[in-house]
């Protein structure tokens, strides 16, 4: 169990996704406390895209329980989502509308006060005062994911779900978008998960690491421990240390 | 209103479609386009038959069933069309991971369908007028039941085909356009139930744009208003929307089990 001295806000106990044959998730059980920035990892068919769906309410478990905010989520998911928010690249926004547009629908459909004052508020913390007017199909692939990422945060979630956050951008915004999560995390004691695949982004910017193989957590940690565990200099050796496990090479 | 739902939620989705809508004229004019070109060829077609086989053509008759049934088209085809445009931009796993409900957004699906089917009909109904002589408006508050009728057939349509759509995503996509006619040579649009063979006239009583089309020729060429009629299509709307609602219900959580709203683009 991560972080067991801080309020927990996400509590998974035996979280199992099984599709047909393919046990895609196995058991899964940790805990997210207030205020940390855990990173989920895992190469591909880890199970981390199925996690995260579960923990958005996307996709209904084969069993297990998830406890967010201190209320199930599985039965009562919907008192729980104005709390929370996500962003992934592969999951678009409306294309059609304009940045502005789109940002209003979102900020309306969390019940946000003062939409025009929030975008404002946002569009200057993501660089997006410029293309506000914009329709999404003409923003590059950093914009859009910039975009993404302020609708992410439009309802000023408590807790924050991404997957692969900086993808797409470049050094100089990814950058700046770890100091941004990681401010926002300080100053709103938010709690972040993320899917990564970039090990020095999740170096710098996590408390946690759980790290999945196969559906199963096989490690969990601070990337210190892990590092120290392993004895190894950076997360990529660590990972690739585990990844040579599981091809028996 | 539905238990739990939120206005606010309710309009926000609404606000998304009118901005979808204004983002581009010439979908605002195709809207009004189809029906205005089915009024004037049947209008055409009524004129040629006006002198030969008056009883086809009595009160205007063949060009009011034409728009009225064309509610029913518009209605379940704005429906549609608005919730392919989630599975066209891949937004529906944006929409469902914030406080959205299914029951809202079938709301907001039900608004936008309303406000698109008015936008395609009225002027099609007004062209009407000085084009053919022939108003639609001149069966008074009857035509309010109709229309209403009409458009919820297409809403229950709509229902079975999103629940379809959102269980087995894209490649069902030709159903929109495809169910409708199903029901169509039992609606006895043209003509009264009376021709049709008995096995169709026995699912006919099953369909309520059946019921439609019967009492606006009772009005149109006899001048009588049939309410028990009336009732009847209402009836049976309610009964189908509420099965067509339950349908999309079963296939929203089967969406969420099998984890297809994330990938419901694809």
């Amino acid at each position: 169990m991560c972080e067991s001295t801080l309020k927990p806000i996400l509590q998974t106990d035996n979280l199992t996704k099984r599709f047909s044959r393919v046990l895609a998730v196995d058991h899964l059980s940790f805990t997210l406390g207030q205020g940390t920035i855990t990173a989920l990892l895992g190469g591909n068919g880890a199970g981390k895209t199925t996690t995260l769906s579960m923990l958005l309410g996307l996709l209904t478990p084969s069993s297990g329980s998830i406890r967010l905010f201190d209320q199930d989520f599985i039965g009562n998911r919907f008192s729980v989502l104005r709390k929370m928010n996500f962003s992934s690249p592969y999951v678009d926004l409306p294309q059609r509308l304009t940045v502005r547009e789109n940002l209003t629908v979102y900020a309306k459909l969390y019940g946000v006060q003062n939409v025009a004052e929030r975008i404002d508020q946002v569009s200057c913390e993501f660089r997006l005062n410029e293309l506000l007017d914009r329709r999404l199909r003409k923003l590059s692939s950093g914009q859009k994911t910039r975009v993404s990422l302020a609708k992410a945060l439009i309802n000023r979630p408590e807790f924050l779900l991404l997957d692969e956050p900086t993808a797409s951008l470049d050094p100089d915004t990814t950058s700046w978008i770890r100091d941004f999560l990681s401010n926002y995390r300080d100053s709103r004691e938010a709690t972040i998960l993320f899917a990564s695949h970039d090990m020095r982004e999740v170096e710098l910017l996590c408390d946690n690491v759980l790290l999945m193989k196969k559906g199963k957590l096989v490690e969990q940690g601070s990337p210190s421990q892990l590092l120290d565990k392993y004895d190894r200099e950076n997360l990529e050796q660590v990972f690739l240390e585990l990844s040579k496990e599981e091809t028996g090479a | 209103m539905i238990a739990g739902a939120s206005l606010g939620r309710i309009s926000a989705l609404l606000l998304r479609y009118l901005y979808l809508l204004r983002s581009s004229w010439p979908r605002i004019i195709e809207i009004a386009y189809w029906p205005t070109m089915q009024m004037v060829i049947w209008g055409f077609v009524s004129q040629h038959f006006s002198s030969s086989s008056p009883e086809l053509t009595a009160g205007g008759i063949l060009i009011s069933v034409v728009l009225v049934w064309d509610c029913l088209f518009r209605s379940h085809i704005s429906y549609t069309l608005s919730f392919l445009e989630e599975l066209w931009s891949r937004n529906l796993g944006n929409l469902f991971v914030s406080p959205l409900r299914p029951s809202e957004l079938i709301v907001a699906l039900a608004s936008i369908s309303m406000m698109r089917t008015l936008i395609g009909m009225l002027p099609a109904a007004f062209l009407a007028i000085p084009f053919f002589d022939v108003s639609v408006f001149e069966m008074g508050l009857p035509l309010l039941g109709f229309f209403l009728n009409l458009v919820l057939t297409g809403w229950a349509i709509s229902q079975f085909v999103t629940g379809i759509l959102i269980r087995y995503g894209l490649g069902a996509e030709s159903l929109t356009w495809v169910i409708p006619f199903l029901i169509a040579p039992f609606s006895c649009i043209y003509y009264p139930l009376s021709t049709l063979p008995s096995w169709m006239q026995s699912i006919a009583v099953y369909i309520p744009t059946t019921y439609v089309f019967e009492g606006m020729r009772a009005l149109l060429v006899n001048g009588v208003f049939k309410p028990d009629l009336m009732l009847q299509g209402f009836i049976l709307n309610i009964v189908y929307l509420m099965v067509g609602v339950v349908v999309f219900f079963i296939s929203f959580q089967a969406a969420r089990r099998h984890g297809l709203l994330l990938q419901s683009g694809e």
